[in-house]
């Protein structure tokens, strides 16, 4: 057995097969990561199309462009494009790629699973966009699909939604057990656990949390299932059931999600920061046990979505204090980077720029979060644009912004080319300020009373909305320019050395730009 | 050139929508609202803005000053220290002191919001598929309350008024001075009874009664507005709530008026209608209660509601047609609307749909044939 392997692994050495054939049955980390890197590209202008048809209807009060049952569609698959088509496989794309290279490994621990776990996306997204095509029309009850709204009220394209849920899950549990096995078990001699780099650490936590929670939300969408099309009751109370058990078992789900969208944000950024500080960063191993608590304490914290739904005294206050006691590994983290640069030797290149932009206003949403967590004044803020201004705060120039630093960072590692800094620049402070024209009045018009997921509104609102709908088009037109600079990178631009940054650290420098099509054949030494 | 053009643009469009703020009333900051638990709320909502802020100036402020003084375009080397653990235990200790401050206030409110005992009014309230019931336990009096903006508001062909989307045709009216309790459910799907200035947001769900309450001071009388804040569907953004606080003489007074209607309501039933009348009624009616899912021209919509033209039923099948108002159709969005129109309304409207948009069916349905369907 291992001498046939080890025969057929012999003809593999040449590189990439060509034609199309190569992209369908590659068993490569780097093409199968470089796969994910665009899809997930595709799903976020797709999703972003949604969220301009969205920002177009809102501009002004009354309905204009879109029928309000429209409306619903594109929030809903809005939201569900962008978690699980743009943002998840962007990570896992970004891990494909680096955690190989940082572990001294020459692929992926299960490559086939690898090919698998990503083919399966286009066709479960693919299924799930078909929906809106249908006499039916698309899933029409939020991301959040809270039951009965999604299951006796529902449009009958949910079956084909939940199937892509079971589909995408699938992907990432696959996604998940690979970057587990591959940091079990391939690092190279002498690269202890606490040797391990934050970007490495971040994703071995993460795929823990996936592991833990995608079987939860596959079982949540199966009681759909049974209920819509088995007679079940598990969320009808006209047939005994429960809707708030729905709201529990998507939250104990949903709240792990959360980090899984972030964690490796905090690995990238901290990758990022030391290497343009030109100094070491700051508390490694409070990172580490920072990341490791807050993956834990995301498993205890998933009620404070529902702190309207009328749960008991003593619940509220547990789940609001433990949800507290989150900004403190937080705040670790902040500080840490912020000790990081401190009497450094910084430079502001646009990786550089992206990570000290995720740190300022990750932190914002981090504010806005602990202002949430405040189980009274939640109340309030539930369900108003209050809370889309924080999740996008921590989820656009939070995660998307780490993932867009991250791919600057080592776009010069994959295509042996450095990217055009000048357009680089340009293309930041152009998101950068998009994005906050675009959600930071959403926090004016949440508190001033505007719920969320309505195609219309009260006159009053009526200002900061035109802002916000300005912004999202000068930050959605902006990425079309980060993907003329990548096209750009990849077929021209300036050798790129090994090293490719000055202050760079870490195995996967030590690999010719661009890296090899089997990373590391001989395992590095690691002191 | 081309991104030049484009970014001067953006930057008008920009400068235009930001001059238009200056001129309109600022709303950027959470309500005070008008009772001791909203003021409280308000209270812990900026004690944890300020505390943000403080944190926010603190950090950010070392975070600009390193990125202005340790470039490396002014000559600066870096240090190598990579760690502190007194530092690493001060950043931990420092924010739990914080959340501690935080989280004490925090407690005593959450207990007091929580404390729906000795209540002197209940009302009843349950969410529908797009509209508020009211309940006055005890008291007789009950009532639905629908969105009054018109759909020509809505899609621009007419002017919208200053209450645009947050008026109603039949307001919840509660003494001021009275602990007053909610208990909140739903008949379909989850909604949500959010008054801010109450600080008062329930979660309306199918099979769970949520309890919540409401003191309006004496000498806040006066209306105030809210809206479902919990995504219920086509028409979510289109369901307000609108309570008028009154003195409690008025409100009893308001009682008294409210079974004296509901007594006029069953006389009026037993009354003799023209064609014509139920048709202008009926007309009424339907652009309240029908348009929004079944068309404004009784074209249906999608896949979810039929439509009223050519249907089976409203051309033949009277009987039906009766029973559908009355009892709606289980499993679907389609509700009864025995409770929630009279007698006189539901003659009307079945009326007026079966004689209406090409229909004509020449059906006369009289209220004394709702009165006979009812039992």
């Amino acid at each position: 057995m291992t001498t046939t392997t080890a025969a057929h692994d012999d003809h593999d050495h040449h590189g990439p097969a060509k034609g199309i054939m190569r992209w369908v049955l590659t068993t490569n980390h780097k093409d199968i990561g470089t796969m994910y890197l665009w899809f997930s590209f595709i799903m976020l202008l797709t999703g972003g199309v949604m969220a301009l048809i969205i920002r177009a209807e809102l501009f002004q009060p009354g309905m204009q462009l879109i029928e309000p049952e429209f409306f619903n569609q594109m929030t809903t698959m809005h939201g569900l494009i962008m978690v699980f088509g743009a943002i998840m496989p962007a990570f896992v794309g970004l891990a494909n790629w680096m955690v190989p290279m940082m572990v001294g490994a020459p692929d992926m621990a299960l490559p086939r699973m690898n090919n698998l776990s990503f083919w399966i996306l286009p066709f479960a997204f693919g299924m799930l966009l078909l929906t809106l095509f249908s006499e039916a029309g698309a899933p029409n009850f939020g991301w959040t699909f809270y039951a009965p709204l999604s299951t006796t009220y529902a449009p009958s394209s949910v079956t084909y939604f939940i199937f892509g849920v079971h589909l995408m899950g699938i992907s990432s549990i696959m996604g998940a057990i690979n970057i587990v096995a591959t940091i079990l078990n391939m690092r190279a001699p002498g690269m202890t656990y606490m040797k391990m780099p934050l970007f490495v650490w971040t994703w071995f936590i993460t795929a823990y949390l996936l592991i833990a929670v995608m079987p939860v939300l596959a079982g949540v969408v199966t009681m759909m299932l049974m209920d819509i099309h088995f007679g079940t009751s598990f969320f009808n109370a006209a047939g005994g059931g429960d809707p708030v058990l729905f709201q529990h078992l998507f939250w104990f789900f949903g709240h792990p999600e959360v980090y899984i969208m972030i964690l490796p944000a905090f690995g990238i950024v901290s990758h990022i920061i030391p290497t343009f500080s030109r100094k070491p960063l700051f508390g490694y191993s409070s990172m580490v046990y920072a990341t490791a608590s807050i993956a834990f304490l995301s498993f205890i914290v998933w009620a404070h979505h529902m702190f309207t739904v009328g749960l008991p005294l003593v619940t509220e206050l547990f789940f609001m204090y433990a949800t507290m006691v989150i900004a403190i590994p937080t705040g670790v983290k902040v500080f840490n980077w912020v000790s990081t640069m401190f009497q450094g030797s910084l430079t502001f290149e646009t990786p550089m720029l992206f990570a000290i932009a995720f740190v300022i206003l990750f932190t914002i949403g981090g504010f806005s979060g602990l202002m949430l967590a405040s189980a009274p004044a939640d109340f309030q803020y539930h369900d108003t644009y209050f809370v889309v201004a924080h999740f996008h705060y921590v989820l656009v120039p939070g995660a998307l912004f780490a993932i867009i630093a991250g791919v600057y960072f080592w776009l010069p590692k994959w295509c042996g080319n450095y990217y055009d800094e000048f357009l680089g620049k340009l293309h930041f402070w152009l998101s950068f300020i998009g994005v906050n024209i675009t959600f930071f009045p959403m926090h004016f018009i949440g508190l001033a009373g505007m719920p969320r997921r309505i195609p219309d509104y009260a006159l009053q609102f009526a200002d900061f909305n035109a802002v916000a709908s300005v912004g999202a088009f000068i930050f959605g037109f902006s990425q079309l320019l980060f993907l003329y600079i990548v096209i750009k990178t990849i077929r021209s631009g300036k050798q790129a050395t090994p090293e490719v940054w000055e202050g760079a650290d870490g195995l996967e420098w030590t690999l010719p730009s661009p890296a090899p099509y089997h990373s590391f054949s001989e395992p590095p030494q690691v002191k | 050139m081309k991104i030049r053009t484009w970014l001067s643009l953006s930057s008008i469009a920009l400068l235009l929508s930001l001059s238009s703020i200056v001129k309109a009333e600022w709303g950027v900051n959470m309500t005070e609202g008008v009772t001791e638990i909203s003021q409280s709320i308000y209270d812990l909502h900026m004690l944890i803005f300020w505390i943000c802020v403080g944190i926010g100036v603190v950090v950010f402020g070392v975070m600009f000053y390193v990125m202005f003084k340790h470039r490396k375009s002014k000559g600066a080397v870096a240090a190598q220290f990579d760690e502190s653990v007194t530092l690493e235990w001060l950043w931990t200790v420092i924010p739990t002191i914080i959340l501690i401050a935080m989280a004490v206030p925090a407690t005593k409110t959450l207990v007091e919001m929580y404390d729906a005992s000795d209540a002197q009014v209940d009302i009843k309230i349950t969410g529908y598929q797009w509209k508020w019931q009211y309940d006055y336990l005890g008291e007789d009096v009950s009532f639905f309350s629908n969105l009054s903006t018109s759909r020509d508001a809505v899609y621009n062909k007419e002017e919208k008024g200053e209450n645009y989307l947050l008026e109603v045709d039949k307001e919840v009216v509660i003494p001021t001075g009275q602990k007053v309790r909610f208990l909140i459910t739903s008949n379909d799907v989850i909604h949500a009874w959010w008054v801010p200035e109450f600080a008062v947001k329930k979660d309306a769900i199918p099979g769970y009664v949520n309890e919540s309450w409401v003191n309006v001071p004496v000498g806040q009388e006066g209306v105030y507005r809210g809206q479902c804040a919990e995504l219920c569907g086509v028409d979510h953004g289109f369901m307000p709530i609108v309570v008028r606080a009154v003195s409690q003489s008025d409100y009893a007074n308001w009682l008294d008026e409210q079974r004296a209607e509901k007594e006029a309501a069953a006389l009026a039933a037993l009354g003799d209608y023209s064609f014509d009348e139920l048709m202008t009624t009926g007309a009424e009616v339907y652009a309240g209660r029908c348009a929004a899912c079944h068309g404004q021209n009784g074209e249906g919509m999608g896949s979810m509601f039929p439509p009223m033209v050519g249907s089976d039923i409203v051309l033949n099948d009277v009987d039906k047609h009766i029973d559908i108002l009355i009892n709606g159709v289980a499993g679907s969005a389609m509700q009864s609307f025995a409770e929630q129109l009279t007698d006189v309304e539901i003659a009307a409207v079945i009326t007026y749909e079966r004689n209406a948009w090409g229909n004509d069916t020449g059906d006369i349905v009289t209220p004394r044939d709702i009165i006979d369907a009812r039992q």
